[in-house]
Formats: structure tokens, sequence, C-alpha cells
């Protein structure tokens, strides 16, 4: 591969801040971050799989991540269950049988991620995915605020609440598939967590605060990328990011909420 | 018309069947072109949403793909003001998110509002409002209205018709010939202690309801 993979990534990477951005601040509305968590973590034991038997670990992760999807959704409308503990059980489960399926020395990337050139074909899905993630976001925006409000509104206004709620689990689990090699399993969450918070605090209108968050993000990115590359070389990129997320976030606190 | 009926009787329950939102037998027939509108008892919406007033009903708006305008519309029709319109849905009065609530419930033109108590929580000035817009639908936009209300005064007041529900009777007709003391002990399984009062009388001689035809 050649310069232009590393261009790719570049690019794939910032695509892929704008989609967390926006599937953040739902998520993050929606109160879903325990959830957002394990299903980000679901991909291990399918990174595992891949690495121990040499196929492309986007594709054992999201076979896994898909099956957590459909997991968390079940979870989700059984309410005699608590949710909570389900992802406590599923969370841990899912660390412990990735770890125990990685070999070693992938151990670290498949938590941490990696930064890698890639493909003329994986760039055009990565941005065909985000493409489809920033499409669904938009046309359902209405429908999700209502359903946000209150589930039962949004179903009297004849949303089908049910399937609005496993279209925005997969596009969340299609935004971390998106993170997952570049962030690691660990962190592909965390890009879709924070800067949703820090555009929480900058915001009080749904407009402004998908702004906010999307810009957050990017900017953890930017940032996390100038850092690896000019001040500290040997940090690998994802922490770089979620720490600069991270400092964001403190740097938002100093404005007085509103 | 009004339903009533003691805690756990089934109300809500029978509103949400009435809306299709939860799985009931045998039928629930509307006359064809029906539109309803729901004002439910209480939202455990997340108060901290960054979410204004007008986002919401513009939201909803946009679901049914009705002009932007009609938000506006809906609003005068509540007496909502333009600055409750801007404002946080974790902000405003009680008294004011009912109202939203009601004009969330008035998009989409509906022929039949369902509410759940819409006073409840709600101190007795902004009580009386949100009654008054209740009535004022009424009157002026013919809409039909079905009230679950715990508070018998405003049954009285604005109910042509009155279902009571409760686990050992079930009663129908209108409420100065059904809501006798002995069905309203039947179905509170207590004695009720509230007073009629009659225009026209002294307040003090407002007769206690046992006494009352």
């Amino acid at each position: 591969m050649t310069e232009a993979g590393t261009v790719y990534s570049v690019i794939l990477a910032f695509l892929f801040a704008v989609a967390a951005g926006l599937v953040g601040s739902f998520a993050l509305m929606k109160r879903m971050i325990l959830a957002a968590d394990v299903i980000s973590h679901v991909a291990l034991p399918g990174l595992g799989l891949a690495f121990l038997w040499h196929f492309n670990p986007l594709l054992g992760g999201g076979a896994t991540l898909f099956l957590g999807t459909l997991l968390i959704w079940r979870l989700q409308k059984n309410e005699t269950f608590s949710t909570e503990v389900s992802i406590g059980v599923v969370f841990a489960g899912s660390v412990a049988i990735g770890a125990a399926l990685t070999p070693k020395e992938d151990l670290v990337d498949a938590f941490f991620g990696t930064f890698e050139q890639i493909s003329g074909l994986t760039f055009l899905l990565g941005v065909l995915a985000v493409a489809l993630i920033v499409y669904f976001i938009f046309r359902y925006k209405s429908a999700l605020i209502l359903n946000l409000f209150s589930p039962e509104l949004a179903a009297a206004t004849g949303i089908r609440v049910n399937r609005l709620n496993l279209f925005f689990l997969l596009t969340f689990s299609l935004t971390v598939l998106i993170g997952l090699r570049f962030m690691g399993a660990l962190l592909a969450g965390a890009l879709i967590i924070i800067p949703a918070a820090t555009g929480r605090r900058l915001a009080n209108s749904i407009g402004i605060f998908l702004l906010a968050s999307s810009l957050a993000s990017v900017l953890a990115v930017g940032i996390g990328f100038l850092v690896t590359a000019y001040v500290f070389r040997s940090l690998s990129i994802a922490p770089a990011i979620v720490m600069v997320s991270a400092l964001l976030f403190c740097l938002s606190l100093i404005r007085p909420k509103t | 018309m009004a339903i009533i009926g003691p805690n756990g009787a089934g109300k809500t329950v029978l509103l949400k069947a009435l809306l299709g939102l939860l799985p009931y037998q045998g039928k629930v027939r509307w006359s064809p072109g029906v539109r309803l509108g729901y004002v439910p008892q209480k939202i455990a919406a997340d108060r901290q949403m960054p979410i204004r007033v007008r986002d919401l009903l513009a939201a909803k708006a946009d679901v049914l793909k009705l002009h932007p305008d009609s938000v506006d519309a809906v609003a005068a029709m509540v007496d909502l003001r333009k600055e409750v319109l801007r404002s946080g849905i974790g902000v405003i009065s009680g008294g004011q998110f009912q109202k939203a609530l009601i004009a969330f419930a008035l998009l989409g033109e509906p022929t039949v509002l369902l509410f759940d108590e819409p006073a409840a929580s709600l101190d007795e000035l902004a009580e009386e409002k949100v009654y008054e817009v209740v009535e004022r639908l009424q009157r002026e936009r013919h809409l039909t209205v079905l009230l679950v209300s715990h508070d018998l005064s405003i049954v009285y007041r604005a109910a042509n018709k009155v279902l009571c529900v409760s686990k050992d009777i079930v009663c129908f007709g209108a409420p100065r010939e059904v809501l006798t003391p002995a069905t309203l002990e039947a179905m509170y399984s207590a004695p009720p202690q509230f007073f009629l009062h009659r225009h026209g009388e002294e307040p003090a001689q407002a007769s206690k309801a046992s006494e009352h035809d």
C-alpha cells in the first residue's frame, strides 16, 4: 500500500468523528451510555477470533457487534429484567472472552486500536457507512426527538418505536464498527460519548447540540493526530484522541451551565 | 365525556387501549376518519434534554408532514407565548408544560382529544387555566373530549357524559344522574366528602352532596 492508504485512513477517521458526534448526541439523550459501552466491547470476541484465525478483524468484530446489538435491543424491550444487570454481565463477559481468544501480541491492538493504512475498498465502504449514518440521523431526527421525549407520545403519533430503536442501535453499532480498528474496542465507544457530553454542556437546543458534539469530536481527532505526529510520537492514536476529547470536556465545564 | 374512578381502576389503561398503545381484547371502534390527540397523565421526560418547546412541536409537525406554521397555530390555540416556545422543556412551569402538551396533542387537527388528568400536579390557578383551554377547544373547535379526572367539579362542569370505572361497578350516563352518592360510595368504597356549590346560593348554604337530590 502507498501514501494513499494513510490519507484514506485519516479522512475516514474524521468522517467517523462526525458520525460519532451525531450518534453520540442521541445516545446521550437516550441515556444509553452503558449500552453504548457494551456494544463496543461486544466486538472483542469477534476481533479475537479474527486475529486467531487470520481473517479481517472488521468482519469478526462486525459479526459479534451485530449480535450484541440485537441482544441489547431485546433487553431494552424486556422491562421486567433490569437492563443494567444484563448489561453488566454481557460487558464483562465479552471482555473476558475477547481477552481469552485474542493472541497476546494482538491484545493491545484489539483493545486500544492501531493506526494502519486502509485499502481503497475499505475506504469506500467506510464513506458509504458514514453517509448512511448521517442520512439516518437527519431523516429520523424528528421521530428520534419525539421518541426521546416520550415513547408513548411517539407511538401515539404513529411512529413505530420498536423499529426506530432497532434502527438507532444498528446505526450506533455501525458507527462503532467504523471506529473499531483505529480506536480499539475499549475506546471506540469513548469518541461517541465524550464529545456528546461536551456538546451537551455547550448547547440548549437540539441543532446546536448536534453541531457542537460533531465539532468536539472532529477537533479531538484532529488534535489527537497532531499530538501523535509532532509531540508525543510514541503515543498511540486512540488514547491520544480520547484524552484530548476528555480535556475538551473539562474545558467545557468552565462555561456555566445553561 | 369524563372518565372517573379510583386509582388503579384502569382509567389510563382504558385510554391507552383506545389509542392502540396497549394490547387488548375486544374491539375498539372509532368512526371513520377520526384523528386522535393524546395528553398523557405524566411524562417521564428527561427535562434536562436540550430540547426547546418549539423543537418538540416542530418534530411532531415534521413527522406528520404538516406545514411548519401549524406549530404557531396550535401554540396560539392554547395561549403559549413566544418566549415559552423558545424555552427549554425543562425550564418552563408545570402549567406551561401542560399547555405545551395540549398544543402537542392539537397538532394534526385531531377530532377527538384524550386527556389523562390534565391538571394533576398543578396548582389551582394553573389547573383552572388548563380547564379553560380544554373547554374553549370543546366549544370552538367542536372537539370530542375524553377526560380522565379525579376532580368531580370539573366533571360536573365540563362533561355531558360520565363513565365510572372501578373494580366493582361500571356506570355510564349524564353526571347528575349517574354520580349519585351511592355509586360514588360503591366506586371509591368510602363515602366521598365533597360539597356541591350551587350558584345563587350563599356559600354557607352549599349543601353536602349526600343531601343533594
